[in-house]
């Protein structure tokens, strides 16, 4: 086992985190601002690809796939908040949970009617196929430009929340939306807003993701449960605990390939189980009896 | 009157009844035995729902194909044939609950289908403690063995065994340096032991194996390690989306430039769903290709049927699973005069059949059918004629009871 | 809540005047179900449905223990299914064992799992203890798939149909459909009473003081911990039950069983019928199959059906099916 292997593995394993990010990022902002866990989140991943599938068909263009589709799902994603999620904020944490869980069921079963059950290609833009030369050994063009994409958003949407009067706003209110409520404040406008956002970024992924993975109606049942994993291992409602889960996850899922391979999903549930009987909240997560 | 799904246009008269609450649907299966007691019926479990509905549509539309074939020739000793679709979801547990269901109240005669190792097995243990005619149309080694050997069952599917055996033989060289992605559970590990049955016999070398898990959607942390085994063929022994994101991030990995990519199975809708870029080159197995016409009459008959009734359509490899089953057991039926089990399965065991992709029967030991491996390149998007022109015949290794696992090898008493 | 009674079926019926039919029902109730049961196979489309009811509905009602009465959302409950069901199969298949020892067994080893799982995820809370179960449960499912020479893996365990069997020396044939719903439903009868007794001690009481609010039960002197557990693992239980229930339906032990789509499928059938009633779990069973089955038959999208109906029901009618059924009655 020589050096330049194991550089490598760790490279790839951080190229896999960045798309864990990528999708963890949404589920993590949704719970940590309105206190939901959205179970329709792979769901809403797999709409974002099948959305960029159709953009970039019909403009010929990638990139206005990877443009347009995030907006047009993020402004889906407000709707559902605001018919779907908005009359549930005064029950119990479980009603909103339940509704996605079936939310899911529905957008899957949509996009089967709409584009049928077979997957549908989605090749990888001309500009960034073929393979790098990363002097430890060759890595798609396409993923350095994700990982790329995605260090670009981590940074753009840190800007967002710290350097912006929305994003003040935003992260007060996940502190104590009575207070911004006094204050005169319209949290219900900051929710929808955040909600928006949350799933703009999983369609963002979805449409990443499509060029590598095969777009079918059921990738996003899969994302789902890594999004989780890495949402809980970070502490949910933690943006940074986000990005180092991401990472963490991905190089541990990209170890155990090179010693134990047929243990690399596994290792995901066990990393997760443990963080969550040693640290119950997750690495970055607020300590919070019940929500 | 029994409820199909497969019906894509429901008749106006259906369409109200469906409308008043879908109440006279369960009415229709409540009482038992309505259908009339001269009617053959076939119960046809098979994943409508999942990833593998595409697949799963083939198989129906053709073994309806095949139950309207039969029907125009005058039905099974003048009974005419009735197919019963059933969504198996893709689960076990499903597949035998439908199962149980065709058995128990619609009285089926026979079923065929499954499309997953898992849900075949199930489909089999049922119908065997019941005394029940089953052919399988999904492949899998492990039904070969004694240890889940039914009297009444009868696998018109190829297994793993089979095919790699044909795909090794016309790739494989002495020499040749090969490593193996596999997926982690039965199926997988069957296909790789045939791998490297062959590899052993022509005189390959294995540069190493990597399990991977069972439904992983991203292969790319073990593209390093495959890379530094500097193979002359990546063998990928995985199945349906598996093999799809694995040889798609395998190329992207750029994992084609000095090694083949070699698969046991090439799947057409797979095949479809990566389009040919990533596929250009990969060579495969399959029991059935539709360009097999220009060479076999019966697959011409077969296909100029199915595209005059699917407006011109061509079936795939799983579609012709459903219409060689489907079609094996009615002229087994046919030759035992009705549907009395045991003249049925003797009928089968005699039967000599070439429906669709030339001469078939089943062996006796572990009523395997023996029927022709086709080997598979896909083409490069160039030289494709047209949209269905998706891969070039490299070689068909004949029926031949010499490409199966010997009888005492699987467990039967010699 | 409606559904503690008084110990006395009829006195409780006197007193409860203003909802008379509501008290009826629940003094009632297990009789009133086991008669509901006992006419199930005629009234379904298929027997083998009817016995798909018969265990899922027991699912949902030993899950509703846990969620409905104790009010935590566990994600992990087709462990202790799953643990059942291989259980009872690999006790049968490849110790020869008789199929009632196989059945303790099952119940037994899934109770022992519920101990452990609920020992390391009750210390966690609200949406956290959903993640523990949800985490630990695919450990469950995974460790299944890797000791395949066990388990069957990915191909399901099978090898161990039982054919016949002699209850107190009578020969049953359990191929037939209605002889096996039977003996099945004399289980599930069982558990019902168990769990009706249950929520009837000063123990269900506890469980539903500390849904209601932790702090005060807990000022109350409850033990908040021990209740918690001994509430997760008769839950498990029941569903450990379930499982050896469907290991002798089935014949074949699927590895699906184990996976977090059934342990989402059981919340969905508990809140469909009404969480925190004592019928609702096993109507919403009803609900949920007749639906799938019906619907399945006519359509293969039936997954946005029972999608919509799922969001529908928690917008407008969070008590599912029996509940609103019931306050609606009360509500006169």
């Amino acid at each position: 086992m020589d050096a330049e292997l194991i550089a490598m593995q760790l490279f790839s394993g951080v190229a896999l985190g960045a798309i864990l990010i990528m999708v963890a990022l949404g589920l993590s902002i949704i719970f940590g601002m309105l206190g939901v866990v959205n179970f329709a989140h792979g769901a809403l991943f797999m709409v974002g690809a099948y959305a960029g599938l159709w953009v970039a068909s019909l403009t010929g263009s990638f990139w206005w796939g990877l443009l347009i589709a995030p907006l047009a799902i993020g402004a889906f994603g407000m709707a559902i908040e605001f018919l779907l999620i908005r009359p549930l904020y005064k029950r119990s944490v479980d009603d909103p949970l339940l509704l996605t869980f079936g939310l899911g069921y529905v957008l899957v079963e949509a996009v089967r009617i709409v584009f049928g059950s077979d997957g549908i290609p989605f090749e990888t833009p001309a500009l960034l196929s073929g393979v790098a030369d990363l002097g430890i050994g060759f890595f798609p063009v396409y993923r350095l430009f994700v990982v790329g994409v995605v260090a670009a958003v981590l940074v753009l949407l840190w800007l967002f929340l710290e350097k912006t009067k929305y994003g003040l706003i935003v992260r007060a209110g996940a502190r104590d939306p009575l207070i911004m409520r006094v204050l005169g404040v319209d949290i219900g406008r900051v929710w929808l807003m955040v909600f928006g956002l949350g799933i703009g970024l999983t369609a963002l992924g979805g449409v990443l993701a499509a060029p590598m993975r095969n777009v079918s109606p059921e990738m996003g049942a899969l994302v789902l449960a890594e999004a989780f994993v890495v949402t809980v291992i970070g502490g949910m409602g933690s943006l940074i605990g986000a990005v180092v889960a991401g990472l963490l996850v991905g190089v541990a899922v990209s170890m155990t390939a090179l010693f134990a391979p047929e243990m690399a999903t596994i290792v995901m549930f066990a990393l997760m189980a443990l963080v969550l009987l040693v640290r119950p909240q997750g690495l970055f997560g607020r300590a919070v009896a019940g929500h | 009157m029994t409820t199909m799904i497969n019906s894509r246009f429901p008749s106006p008269s259906r369409r109200t009844v469906l409308m008043a609450a879908g109440a006279s649907l369960v009415a229709a299966p409540w009482v038992a035995n309505a259908q009339g007691a001269d009617t053959v019926r076939i119960g046809f479990p098979t994943p409508l729902t999942g990833p593998f509905a595409a697949e799963a549509r083939d198989q129906v539309r053709s073994a309806e194909l095949a139950v309207k074939l039969i029907n125009d020739k005058g039905g099974v000793a003048g009974r005419k044939v009735e197919l019963l679709v059933r969504d198996d979801k893709l689960n076990a547990g499903e597949a035998a609950t439908r199962t149980l269901e065709l058995i128990e109240k619609d009285k089926a005669h026979a079923i065929v289908g499954a499309l997953s190792s898992a849900v075949q097995l199930a489909v089999n243990e049922v119908t065997r403690a019941r005394g029940v005619i089953y052919v399988s149309i999904s492949q899998s080694d492990t039904i070969n063995e004694v240890k889940d050997f039914s009297r009444f069952t009868f696998h018109e599917a190829l297994n793993p065994h089979m095919t790699t055996a044909a795909v090794a033989k016309h790739t494989f060289k002495r020499g040749s340096k090969v490593a193996y992605l596999v997926a982690d559970y039965a199926y997988g590990h069957e296909m790789l032991r045939g791998f490297k049955r062959a590899q052993a016999a022509l005189g390959a070398e294995s540069v190493g194996e990597i399990l991977h898990p069972f439904g992983a959607p991203d292969y790319s942390t073990f593209m390093p390690r495959l890379r530094a085994m500097r193979p002359d063929i990546l063998c990928i022994a995985n199945f349906g989306r598996d093999q799809a994101n694995s040889i798609k991030q395998a190329v992207d990995f750029g994992m084609n430039r000095n090694a083949r990519i070699v698969v046991p199975v090439l799947l057409h809708n797979q095949r479809l769903a990566i389009g040919p870029d990533a596929f250009a080159g990969v060579v495969g197995g399959a029991n059935y290709y539709w360009g097999l016409e220009q060479s076999i009459p019966s697959a011409k008959a077969f296909n100029d049927a199915f595209r005059a009734a699917h407006g011109g359509a061509v079936p795939t490899d799983y579609g012709a699973y459903g219409f060689t089953g489907v079609y094996s057991l009615l002229l087994a039926m046919q030759a035992a005069g009705g549907t009395d089990t045991d003249k049925v399965v003797a009928a089968l065991e005699e039967l000599k059949y070439d429906v669709a992709k030339g001469a078939q029967s089943y062996r006796k030991c572990d009523h395997q059918s023996m029927q022709s491996v086709l080997v598979l390149e896909s083409k490069k998007r160039a030289d494709m004629k047209g949209d269905a022109d998706l891969f070039n015949v490299l070689a068909t290794e004949p029926a031949s009871e010499t490409m199966l696992r010997t009888c005492s090898e699987l467990g039967f008493p010699a | 809540m409606t559904s503690q009674s008084s110990p006395l079926p009829v006195m409780a019926a006197a007193a409860a005047r203003p909802a008379g039919l509501v008290a009826t029902l629940t003094a009632w109730r297990v009789p009133l179900t086991i008669l509901a049961l006992c006419l199930l196979p005629w009234v379904l489309p298929s027997k083998a449905l009817a016995v798909n009811v018969l265990i899922y509905g027991l699912i949902a009602v030993g899950y509703n223990l846990l969620f409905g009465y104790t009010g935590l959302l566990s994600f992990g409950h087709a462990a202790f299914f799953g643990a059942g069901a291989y259980a009872t199969g690999i006790a049968i298949g490849q110790f020869g064992l008789p199929w009632f020892v196989a059945v303790a067994l099952g119940v037994v080893f899934g109770g022992a799992l519920a101990v452990v799982i609920g020992l390391l995820s009750i210390r966690t809370r609200g949406i956290y203890f959903s993640m523990v179960t949800l985490a630990l449960s695919q450990l469950v499912y995974y460790a299944a798939l890797q000791a395949s020479s066990w388990t069957g893996g990915e191909n399901g365990l099978r090898g161990f149909t039982v054919a016949k069997i002699s209850l107190f020396g009578v020969a049953v044939d359990f191929l037939n459909p209605v002889a096996k719903y039977y003996v099945l439903m004399i289980f599930a009868a069982l558990a019902l009473w168990l769990v009706s007794r249950i929520l009837n001690s000063p123990f269900g009481a506890a469980i539903e003081a500390i849904r209601e609010n932790e702090t005060r039960a807990r000022a109350c002197g409850y033990d908040v911990e021990r209740t918690k557990l001994l509430s997760f693992t008769l839950s498990g239980l029941i569903c450990a039950l379930a499982g050896t229930m469907s290991a002798l339906h089935l014949a074949i032990v699927p590895l699906d069983t184990l996976h977090y789509h059934t342990s989402g499928m059981i919340v969905m059938m508990t809140l469909l019928g009404g969480a925190g009633s004592f019928f609702g779990p096993f109507v919403g069973a009803l609900a949920f199959l007749l639906m799938e089955d019906v619907i399945s038959l006519w359509t293969s999208h039936w997954q946005i059906v029972v999608g919509s109906v799922f969001i529908l029901f928690v917008l407008f009618l969070p008590k599912g099916i029996w509940g609103t059924a019931l306050s609606w009655r009360a509500g006169r």
